[in-house]
């Protein structure tokens, strides 16, 4: 025990003699524990989203382009976070637009066709079962991917590349190419839209929740640290966080909170609950949209898995290096097989916000969704090369595609050319952080 | 001369062919708490090779393991953790990408009761066991790639000694250290010993080792040169073992020596 102090003294001592010749931005850096990649695509995003407004002359960052701008992300956001994982374990998933597309299917016949037939239209239960069956396919269809990697050893790439084309004719095969709408009631809610948006009251307390969960967490981490005496962070650098933290939480709330609905919907609504309908209108917020809470929970849930708990720890380690994972009694293979089934349950659950958003379950839904999983994922710092990756760094990845989208088709810039725009800028953005991982060394 | 006691392990006419080749054909060794045994041989000479039969990454094709004297059923790593077979690679096998508590623990991590990990804990132990090793050890929090070989290796067999390794393994020990790292591996070997725990230590180059081994195990073209206690050979002889199989008096032969005609 005594070597422990002493040795921990020493090393507050080099810490200090270390922070006296740094800058105070690099000492900054080192307090707050910030991730400074993170930081550097918060940085690249702001850049985006500052670029569009000048050049659409104040388009882009209004509550109304903001809010859209979540909801059109938080499909493959979803997708992304399971991305992350299959990347780091240096496999890669071709399959996920067409596993999107078989499992909304599957879901747009179970609540527009066959659950109605016992339940009765618009029955209670309808959109949980839906939702359920859908989540069950798409854990099979993983599962099943994954042990043909695993225990097959058949690569990846060529597993998935097969799944992208059997479960789009898969897809087909369960309508014969029909669209199947409308979607169930309560089941479109998970698509955003006036309806499917929580209101003011509740996201101002989902965000007041929010700011508890960041104090509480930041206390946690303090106190755990104390009870082994290790080093501290200055406690400047704690307000700091919790602050910072705070107020990106609240007012990306009065952002959502300040979109208000559109006047006739607002209007019918007013008529409906005999409201008298005031003169400057009637402003009722959408506060946040159901799918992008959704995201956000699975994002939550995900960074969960990937660090604090066991199966996570495996994956990284599998990851960085495969034979070290092997050695150290970890079943591999196993691994592989749960975190493709995770993935397929992501898709089950992008496919419900997809379907659910476009009121129909098609033939063509998540098309290219791979290629933008998979951009999102690598934007955000996941390396092919496994071992490194982060789900916050993914899930703002996707933030970037949709917003270079979005801006673009403000501008009116045509389709082809926008992709041309994406593709430019993945290359780039993998360049630079290739250079930024080689300064790194 | 002979020991009477039990030994820890007695690996016996051990077997193992790939595509029809012979990797190790026929071998037997053995190690005796607080002993160090080296094996030595040339590069694809089979010490591996049978080594890792020891560590579960290859299965055998024959012969039988001992562990104090019981038949010990090894087919994974799984089950030679069981038996306290810690093995330190020559690959260094450690995950590059997590930090050097989470490569102690890999495999056996600790856990709150919730079931989430222990992360504090884990990084209070690292700190205790490292300091005991490698004292001016401070990065606990960067990955393991960020590290020197000699920071790597210590984190390697400290994660062998975190787990109460009765038997240990270590592959080219010093092979990617620099000569002040390699007094410290060679004090560990020391401390190790006295704690009554028998190491396997596998070399091509006899210097490496010589004077941390109290026996030698020749091995070439996959067998077994012969065996000798180090203070009973010089140097040279046991270099004539590797490099022609020649066996000196002393020594016990074995399958594999030179035969006179």
């Amino acid at each position: 025990m005594a070597d422990i102090t002493q040795g921990n003294t020493k090393g507050a001592q080099t810490n200090r003699a270390r922070t006296a010749d740094e800058n105070p931005i690099k000492r900054f850096f080192r307090a707050t524990e910030i991730d400074t990649r993170l930081l550097g695509m918060v940085g690249a995003l702001v850049i985006i989203w500052v670029g569009f407004q000048i050049m659409t002359g104040g388009l882009f960052l209004t509550p109304r382009n903001l809010w859209n701008l979540t909801v059109q992300t938080s499909s493959v956001a979803v997708m992304a976070t399971g991305m992350v994982l299959i990347i780091v374990t240096r496999n890669i998933d071709l399959s996920v637009g067409s596993v999107l597309g078989f499992c909304g299917m599957v879901m747009g016949v179970m609540q527009a066709k066959f659950l109605p037939q016992y339940l009765g239209l618009e029955h209670p239960a309808i959109w949980i079962i839906t939702l359920a069956t859908g989540i069950a396919v798409g854990a099979a269809i993983g599962a099943l991917q994954g042990s043909i990697v695993a225990f097959l050893n058949v690569p990846a790439f060529i597993v998935t590349l097969g799944g992208l084309l059997v479960w789009r004719g898969a897809t087909w095969f369960v309508t014969s190419g029909q669209t199947v709408a409308p979607m169930n009631a309560t089941f479109r809610l998970m698509g955003g839209g006036t309806e499917g948006s929580i209101g003011a009251t509740a996201s101002w307390i989902v965000g007041i929740l929010a700011c508890i969960a960041i104090v509480a967490a930041i206390l946690n981490s303090r106190k755990q640290r104390k009870r082994f005496r290790f080093p501290l962070r200055p406690i400047w650098a704690e307000y700091f966080l919790a602050i910072l933290g705070c107020v990106l939480v609240l007012g990306a709330i009065a952002v959502a909170n300040s979109y208000y609905w559109p006047t006739n919907i607002a209007r019918k609504y007013a008529d409906a609950n005999g409201i008298a309908w005031p003169d400057g209108g009637l402003q009722i917020s959408h506060g946040i949209a159901i799918p992008v809470l959704v995201a956000i929970v699975v994002g939550i849930a995900m960074t969960f898995i990937a660090t604090r708990l066991r199966f996570g720890r495996y994956v990284f380690a599998l990851g960085g290096n495969p034979e070290a994972a092997e050695l150290a009694g970890i079943k591999t293979r196993w691994v592989t097989v749960k975190i493709f089934t995770l993935m397929g349950i992501l898709c089950a659950i992008a496919a419900a916000i997809s379907t659910a958003r476009l009121n129909a379950a098609t033939n063509a839904q998540g098309e290219l969704d791979e290629l933008y999983t998979i951009a999102a994922a690598v934007i955000g710092g996941t390396s092919l090369a496994g071992g490194v990756g982060t789900i916050a760094g993914a899930m703002i990845g996707a933030l970037v595609m949709q917003s270079l989208q979005s801006g673009m088709v403000l501008l009116g810039i045509d389709s082809p050319f926008q992709r041309i725009v994406v593709g430019v800028v993945l290359v780039v953005a993998v360049l630079l952080d290739t250079i930024y991982r080689a300064r790194a060394k | 001369m002979k020991d009477q006691r039990t030994p820890l392990v007695e690996m016996k006419n051990i077997s193992i062919s790939f595509g029809g080749i012979h990797a190790v054909d026929n071998a037997s060794v053995d190690l005796y708490p607080g002993e160090v045994v080296a094996l030595l041989g040339h590069n694809g000479a089979g010490k591996s090779t049978l080594i890792k039969i020891l560590s579960g990454a290859y299965k055998r094709d024959a012969g039988e393991i001992l562990i104090n004297g019981e038949p010990a059923d090894i087919n994974n790593p799984r089950d030679a953790k069981k038996y306290g077979i810690e093995t330190i690679y020559q690959t260094l096998a450690v995950a590059d990408n997590v930090d050097a508590a989470a490569n102690l623990y890999l495999g056996r991590e600790l856990r709150t009761p919730w079931g989430t990990l222990d992360d504090v804990a884990m990084e209070a132990k690292a700190r205790e066991v490292m300091g005991r090793l490698n004292p001016n050890f401070q990065r606990f929090k960067e990955p393991v790639k960020a590290l020197s070989g000699g920071q790597r290796q210590s984190v390697a067999i400290a994660r062998a000694i975190l787990f109460d390794a009765r038997i240990l393994i270590m592959d080219e020990p010093t092979a990617a250290l620099g000569p002040q790292e390699t007094a410290q591996v060679g004090d560990l070997i020391k401390q190790l010993k006295r704690e009554g725990i028998g190491i396997f230590l596998i070399s091509h180059d006899i210097h490496d080792v010589f004077d941390l081994a109290d026996r030698v195990s020749v091995m070439k073209n996959g067998q077994v040169v012969g065996q000798a206690r180090t203070e009973d050979v010089t140097k040279d002889e046991v270099l004539g073992m590797i490099i022609m199989g020649k066996v000196p008096p002393k020594a016990i032969p074995g399958p594999g020596a030179m035969q006179v005609a």
